[in-house]
């Protein structure tokens, strides 16, 4: 069992982003370095603060700390445990790249509003974290909640009447998922004995790794339960048929695109069924109800679907889009299988599809900023304009597709093997399928872009170097963890400690590293 | 101490008498005469909170020394103590806000607004604080006539609002005044507590049965609950926005107090529930209540319109917390009372500001607003993300706690409600949000509007709007310490049968 530090670092690796936002506000558009500065100064504060914490999770003592009551019996309590900060490395680490990418995209397209915009990504960020970060329920819905709020302003941002339509479709989605949530929330709550004359036990929604749902509840209630949390986690995740937000959000400048909806906000949802599974209802209920089966179905046609139709976008971001709706879903399905391996390669692939997708939509961003180039079939030659991005791109491309020596191999490897552990050849399939279809319509993008040729893209001549170096640094990191998975940040072994808790069960697939 | 009960609603009286007469004299002296003794009541009543916050005993103060069942008795319990010092902190805010408002909005009839608008905290505060039924009935009366007074002072259409309100004010009046009477020849006493003593023997009687259905259904009336709410859209939109923010945010409440109260402390256990189902009755019509204020709020033009649709349905949270009969439903009832008494008082006395500011009232016409006025339109977001619900703000853990009471009440149907009623308020408080925030400037969607005349806001109208925006945090924030200071000492009677 794991032991429990007292720590303010969870909750000062929270703040610290929300400050920051304060100072970006206060500086504001006329002294825009110092402003930037901030941004710099908040991403590698909170990424550094995650990062201290992690030897001290990796040696079992996971740092908590508890604040306040926010209802009788349910504590604001943070908990920083393998899953949380397996969450809070990936997306406070890719924070610092995408500041420094959105300062060239930012200044390259001229967009307005620019403190907003950076203000409102510092908060969304201290959400972000403080979804990995909550012990319970309460303070889960809590973040996830401000989360979905402060995300608004960054899809409005271009001001069009196109975009606050879009907006208005974003709140929808994301409003009617937080009710949904605090719904089954409340359920969860009042199962646990909220209403009885004792009230809550301390702790009594906690996050308990294999789960804390009473299987003695009726059929009716456990599967309310389920489907509200369904709708919260399913929107955020674009679970179909629950999805269709995404794709229109992808409005939002790109730096957005590629940090919160291929990164944080998205991976809260997947995040959400993790800890509704694994940690809330378990694996065991999970699967002995049929809500496990359900989940996988859903995830299952979604991941195919999603390939399907991402090969008929010619818009590029959204065909990264609907290449995110399927890979949440491969990170879904992962979980729904139960299987310790399905739940290792799921854990796995949070992290490995962050690193490919953010790859490619900072190439998308870096193609349009410098050539205004939106559509897939405009890009003929554009690789000998920009070979590095392209490249990138490619990288990224295979590494989705499943080819070995990007992360996306490991990852889609145990999410395989755990369909085979579970007998499920149908979703073994799906898997396999969805990764030629990955190919289809990814590969050709890079094709394109370097056989064939073009009068416009003749001469080497790269986006800013504010764009480059992190679309580079990003794409080595996704080699990396092909290469070497457990290099980083022991991301590995952090995924291997999840489905220990998770599942009881040890595996120590790389050997034991 | 121990005069804190009785002390509480003279004090105020005697402030609107002197204040009348000093208003006689001189304009500013009226005001201030007035700000004194609301500011004077403010301090009794957080000192009488701070006793019962720290444990303290319920303070009972027999007027004239003439002990109960002879003499009124005044009670300065846990749940008047709460309501109480809503009522006052809110009232003092409006209090320092108004002066601005009124002369804006009502030019030349300030001199008269001061003394109702103490006539009204003096009726609310003694409805929370007498113990007996019959005194009630007067503060009820002292508090609805100013109000009268106090909402047609606009003139034009609120006065024919308003008389609307008095005619429907007085059949709620005098159905509750019905059920006094029947419950006096009962039992023949009307002290609360003595009346609780002697009703459980009399509980099968058809009088007392009688008396209970007449006085909720007259409280309810007062309470507007939907369908007697049809008055309080023309009154709240045509009344002077300082008025509004006085009366939206505690004067029905007060009426859902005294619903309270009857089912706490006065009727025995189970009385509205076995008997005759008019619990159930409450809740149910409170259900249809919140959905329809919802959706008639979202096709509002109007600013305060769409505010007066909003607290129709707001007003549904109270009843169907009450309805549920359980101890979660009832908390989140009464901190519904105190949430929804900060963030309508916040949005109101913002529309203020904004129609000082600007002119502009329409909801289309506030595009843009945010840019120039920022801190009043951080507020307005704070108190619109409150009114959907969204945490940490104090209107996430009202429907949190309803929630759970309905889920506890295993009321499915009404469970549903506050998901939808969620859910409709999101459509129109984030519609105003878009539009608020909208920058003419940078957003090829935002149409030019007159530009807003310069001008800065005064100190007294922005200053009660930030602490009643920052309350609304703190609300939210400190819930439990409220729930366990005082709402679990209020609804220990349920906790207990």
């Amino acid at each position: 069992m794991p032991d429990f530090i007292q720590s303010w670092a969870p909750l000062l690796a929270i703040l610290v982003s929300a400050l920051g936002a304060v100072a970006i506000v206060a500086t504001g558009e006329k002294r825009r370095n110092l402003r930037e500065t901030w941004t710099i100064i908040a991403a590698v504060a909170k990424f550094g603060l995650v990062l201290s914490m992690l030897p001290s999770v990796l040696a079992g003592n996971y740092p908590e700390v508890k604040l306040m009551q926010l209802s009788p019996g349910i504590e604001l309590a943070l908990r920083v445990d393998p899953a949380g900060i397996l969450f809070a490395l990936s997306a406070s680490f890719l924070w610092i790249l995408t500041s420094f990418y959105a300062f060239g995209y930012m200044r390259g397209t001229n967009e307005k509003k620019q403190t907003r915009f950076f203000a409102m990504l510092a908060v969304c960020l201290s959400a972000t974290i403080g979804i990995c970060f909550s012990a319970n329920l309460l303070t889960f819905v809590l973040f996830y909640e401000i989360l979905s709020v402060a995300t608004y302003p960054l899809v409005i941002h271009a001001g069009s009447e196109k975009a606050y339509r879009i907006g208005r479709q974003y709140l929808v989605y994301a409003i009617t998922a937080g009710i949904a949530l605090v719904a089954g929330i409340a359920l969860v709550a009042v199962a646990q004995g909220a209403g009885s004359a004792e009230g809550l036990a301390a702790g009594a929604l906690d996050f308990t790794g294999g789960g804390f749902l009473s299987p003695d509840l009726s059929m009716g209630m456990l599967w309310t339960i389920f489907i509200c949390f369904f709708i919260g986690f399913g929107v955020k995740a674009g679970v179909m048929p629950l999805h269709s937000w995404l794709p229109n959000a992808m409005i939002a400048p790109t730096p957005v695109s590629a940090l919160l909806h291929a990164v944080a906000v998205v991976k809260a949802g997947v995040f959400g069924f993790v800890r509704l599974v694994g940690y809330t209802f378990g694996p065991d209920l999970t699967g002995a109800m049929g809500a496990a089966a359900m989940l996988a179905a859903f995830a299952g046609v979604t991941i195919l679907l999603a390939s399907a139709i991402a090969m008929t976008k010619d818009d590029l971001k959204a065909r990264l889009a609907y290449s995110t709706v399927g890979h949440l879903s491969y990170i879904v399905l992962g979980v729904a299988l139960l299987a310790p391996h399905a739940i290792l390669g799921a854990a796995f692939h949070m992290v490995t599809h962050a690193a490919m997708k953010i790859t490619l939509f900072f190439c998308a961003g870096a193609i349009y900023v410098h050539t205004h180039k939106k559509k897939v079939s405009q890009l003929d030659g554009i690789g000998r304009q920009m070979p590095l991005t392209l490249f990138a791109f490619g990288v990224g491309a295979v590494g989705l597709a499943g080819v070995p020596l990007v992360g996306g191999f490991v990852s889609k490897w145990y999410l395989a093997q755990g369909a085979i552990d579970a007998g499920s050849v149908v979703f073994l399939v799906f898997l396999l399928l969805s990764g030629l279809l990955n190919a289809a319509y990814l590969l050709p993008i890079v094709v394109r872009a370097f056989f064939r040729s073009s009068p416009e893209h003749t001469r080497f001549d790269e986006a800013s170097p504010l764009m480059v170096v992190p679309i580079v640094v990003t794409m080595l990191l996704a080699i990396l963890l092909g290469v070497w998975p457990d290099g980083i940040f022991r991301f590995f072994t952090l995924s291997e400690m999840i489905v220990e808790s998770v599942t009881g069960t040890a595996i120590t697939a790389l050997g034991g590293s | 101490m121990s005069q804190i009960p009785v002390l509480i609603p003279t004090v105020l009286l005697l402030a609107a008498l002197i204040s009348l007469l000093a208003g006689l004299v001189n304009r500013r002296a009226g005001y201030a005469t007035a700000l004194i003794g609301v500011v004077l009541t403010l301090g009794l009543s957080l000192t009488g909170l701070v006793h019962i916050w720290m444990g303290g005993e319920p303070i009972r103060y027999a007027l004239g020394n003439w002990l109960p069942p002879i003499g009124i008795e005044f009670v300065f319990d846990a749940l008047a103590a709460y309501m109480v010092a809503i009522i006052m902190f809110v009232g003092t805010l409006v209090f320092i806000y108004a002066p601005r408002s009124l002369a804006l909005e009502a030019p030349g009839k300030e001199g008269l607004a001061w003394p109702a608008m103490v006539l009204v905290l003096a009726g609310l505060t003694g409805m929370c604080l007498t113990g007996d039924l019959f005194n009630l009935y007067v503060f009820l009366e002292i508090a609805a006539l100013a109000a009268y007074a106090l909402l047609a002072i606009g003139g034009g259409a609120g006065a024919v609002a308003t008389f609307r309100y008095l005619l429907i004010g007085a059949v709620g009046g005098g159905f509750y005044l019905i059920g006094v009477a029947f419950l006096y020849f009962s039992a023949g006493t009307l002290n609360m507590a003595e009346m609780a003593m002697l009703l459980p023997e009399l509980s099968q009687s058809r009088a007392v049965q009688a008396a209970g259905v007449f006085m909720v259904a007259g409280l309810a009336i007062k309470m507007a609950l939907f369908p007697f709410h049809f008055w309080l859209p023309d009154v709240y939109t045509h009344a002077p926005s300082a008025v509004a923010g006085l009366i939206a945010p505690v004067m029905t409440k007060v009426s859902a107090y005294a619903i309270i109260r009857l089912f706490l402390d006065v009727f025995p256990p189970g009385f509205f529930t076995e008997g005759i189902p008019l619990l159930a009755a409450l809740g149910w019509v409170s259900a249809v209540g919140i959905l329809y204020g919802s959706i008639l709020a979202i096709g509002q033009q109007d600013y305060r319109r769409m505010l007066a649709y909003s607290s129709v349905g707001q007003l549904g949270y109270i009843g169907l917390g009450v309805a549920m009969a359980n101890p979660l439903g009832m908390i989140g009832a009464l901190l519904h009372v105190l949430n929804h008494a900060f963030m309508k008082g916040l949005l109101f006395l913002v529309g203020g500001v904004v129609r000082l500011r600007t002119g502009r009232t329409r909801i289309p016409d506030f595009q843009g607003v945010g840019r120039k006025m920022p801190w009043t339109m951080g507020a307005f977001t704070i108190g619109a993300l409150a009114m959907v619900g969204i945490p940490p703000t104090a209107g996430f853990f009202s429907k949190w706690y309803l929630l759970l009471g309905a889920a506890d009440a295993q009321a499915w149907t009404w469970f549903a409600v506050i998901i939808a009623s969620s859910l409709l308020s999101a459509i129109y408080f984030f519609r105003m949000l878009e539009m608020v925030w909208r920058n003419p400037e940078t957003d090829a969607a935002a149409q030019e509007m007159a530009p807003v005349p310069e001008g800065q806001t005064p100190v007294s109208m922005i200053g009660p709007v930030a602490i009643l925006a920052v309350a609304v945090m703190v609300a939210g924030i400190m819930n439990v310490a409220i729930v366990s200071a005082l709402l679990d000492r209020v609804v220990a009677p349920m906790a207990g049968g």
